[in-house]
């Protein structure tokens, strides 16, 4: 079973070609859309997203979900990419990441289930 | 439009209570409600009942029907979800139900059964109340996303870790202190600022003790109009004057500020303006504090506090039982309990029970005449806000 528009969005990652989506009026937003919660547009384009974001928000997550449960303890960041933000588990040793260093999207793997995962690695 | 009155309160005590069942927790809050209010069981027109993970927690949907017939009710019944907000909700309506002159008589408030559920399991059905795609996948808990607040926090407002958790832990410590009298409390017992700053970490920088418990428990009030108390005579004495809702991105990562939430701000905005009150008149609050940090956040979205303010509130002792303005008297989630579809509706039994002077903790605000509940859905996506008041 796959989740049309989120599935493709998140792969694109893997092959380093990430975006997100850019209504008529100029708001930033993550698929799948069909109306910008900002303006009500129905117009989207496709637009490139910049190779790297900025720590806005970060934690050490100890006591996960039982779908994390091998991975913890880990970081999950909230990193700003200008137009959008983006939400991922860090790629690097847990609290070592810090609000405003830079990341960088690509996809992993959660080491207790084996799904996909929005990876954000340091730069 | 006719005013609204709370004619009775009714809650359960809340903790871990494992082996019973949710239809008989709500049965219990709504048979104290009935018998607080003095209200014939016939004269309920209409059930508002909240809850939020029964499908996962008890293996049970359709709760309304359920929850009516447990509580002796035969009149339309509706279930309300909005995470941790349900109850919140479920009162919303209900007040606007009897304002309307639909009805003179509701049975509000909610339930939920958690602990028969080992804590791994709670945390993820818990967890459903975040962004699937965009938040779980990317192993956000919900300690883990109101962390991520937490440091936005820190760094919009340029504060410290140290000073961070201190703030927090004083918090923590507050609602632990009001819990104590409390016999409808999960905890009735003081923690230190230093034992909460000691204890284990759960998502940094919140630790154990910044987190509410997993509880069991279930509110219910009941609402009737004005007219319908004075024609029985009830004793009837506290109203609700505004009711507010707000909703706001579902992700933190696609809300406009990491570190405010305008959902309540939006849902104060409408309960003030139609109680005709701002900030300045509130005398109490109870807040969500789910963590530490929400109830930081609660009472700047309330306008008790400027943003960035309302960290060091309770260090400066100023929400505590004797500060200016006590925020969380009744203990909290954080040291009351959180049986999540359950809270909206205990913030505004608790309230009813400060402002009429029959609560352990009432002789602090002896003289308030205006209470503000505050529940909050998720990481505030949703937003309940509802202002009672001592009636003339």
């Amino acid at each position: 079973m796959s989740d049309a528009g989120f599935d493709e969005w998140l792969h694109a990652f893997a092959a380093e070609d990430g975006y997100y989506l850019e209504c008529a009026n100029g708001h930033g937003l993550l698929p799948p859309r069909r109306i910008c919660p900002d303006c009500g547009s129905t117009e989207f384009s496709e637009e490139s997203l910049p190779e790297s974001g900025t720590v806005a928000a970060v934690t050490t997550v100890h006591v996960p979900a039982p779908s994390f449960d091998a991975d913890a303890p880990y970081d999950t960041v909230v990193a700003d990419f200008g137009a959008i933000r983006l939400t991922g588990v860090v790629d690097a040793e847990p609290g070592t990441v810090e609000i405003g260093d830079d990341v960088e999207p690509a996809v992993g793997a959660s080491e207790t289930t084996g799904n996909d995962v929005l990876m954000l690695r340091p730069v | 439009m006719t005013g609204v009155r709370v004619a009775g309160v009714g809650l359960t005590h809340f903790g871990s209570h494992p082996d019973r069942t949710g239809r008989d927790l709500f049965a219990e809050a709504a048979l104290n409600a009935r018998e607080d209010a003095g209200v014939p069981l016939d004269d309920i027109e209409q059930l508002n009942v909240g809850n939020f993970a029964g499908s996962l927690l008890e293996e049970q949907g359709h709760m309304a029907p359920l929850l009516a017939e447990a509580a002796g009710l035969d009149c339309p019944a509706t279930r309300y979800e909005e995470a941790c907000a349900s109850a919140g909700v479920a009162v919303r309506e209900a007040v606007r139900t009897v304002r309307s002159g639909e009805a003179d008589v509701v049975l509000a408030g909610g339930m939920e059964r958690m602990t028969n559920n080992d804590t791994p399991e709670t945390t993820e059905a818990l967890a459903i109340a975040a962004d699937e795609l965009f938040e779980i996948r990317a192993g956000v808990t919900f300690p883990g996303a109101y962390a991520l607040m937490a440091t936005a926090y820190a760094d919009a407002f340029d504060v410290d870790e140290d000073e961070l958790k201190t703030d927090l832990a004083n918090v923590a410590s507050k609602n632990h202190d009001n819990a104590i009298p409390n016999e409808y409390a999960q905890y009735q017992r003081e923690i230190s600022v230093q034992q909460a700053l000691d204890a284990p970490p759960v998502a940094e920088p919140l630790g154990l003790f910044d987190c509410c418990p997993v509880t069991d428990g279930a509110s219910a009030i009941v609402l009737v109009s004005e007219e319908y108390a004075a024609e029985h005579d009830l004793s009837a004495e506290v109203a609700v004057v505004g009711t507010g809702q707000g909703t706001d991105r579902m992700a933190l990562q696609d809300r406009e500020y990491l570190a405010r939430t305008p959902a309540a701000d939006d849902a104060a905005a409408m309960a003030y303006e139609e109680a005709g009150i701002d900030a300045t008149d509130v005398d109490l609050a109870e807040v969500h504090d789910c963590f530490t940090i929400a109830e930081v956040l609660a009472i700047e979205s309330l306008g008790l506090y400027e943003p960035g303010e309302g960290l060091g509130a309770a260090r400066r002792g100023e929400t505590r039982a004797d500060g200016k303005r006590p925020v969380n008297l009744s203990g909290g989630l954080k040291a009351k309990g959180h049986p999540v579809g359950a809270t909206g509706g205990s913030q505004i039994a608790e309230m009813t029970r400060l402002l009429r002077g029959d609560h352990p903790n009432s002789d602090h605000v002896a003289d308030a005449e205006v209470g503000v509940t505050h529940n909050a859905g998720g990481t505030v996506a949703s937003a309940v806000v509802h202002v009672l008041e001592v009636a003339e």
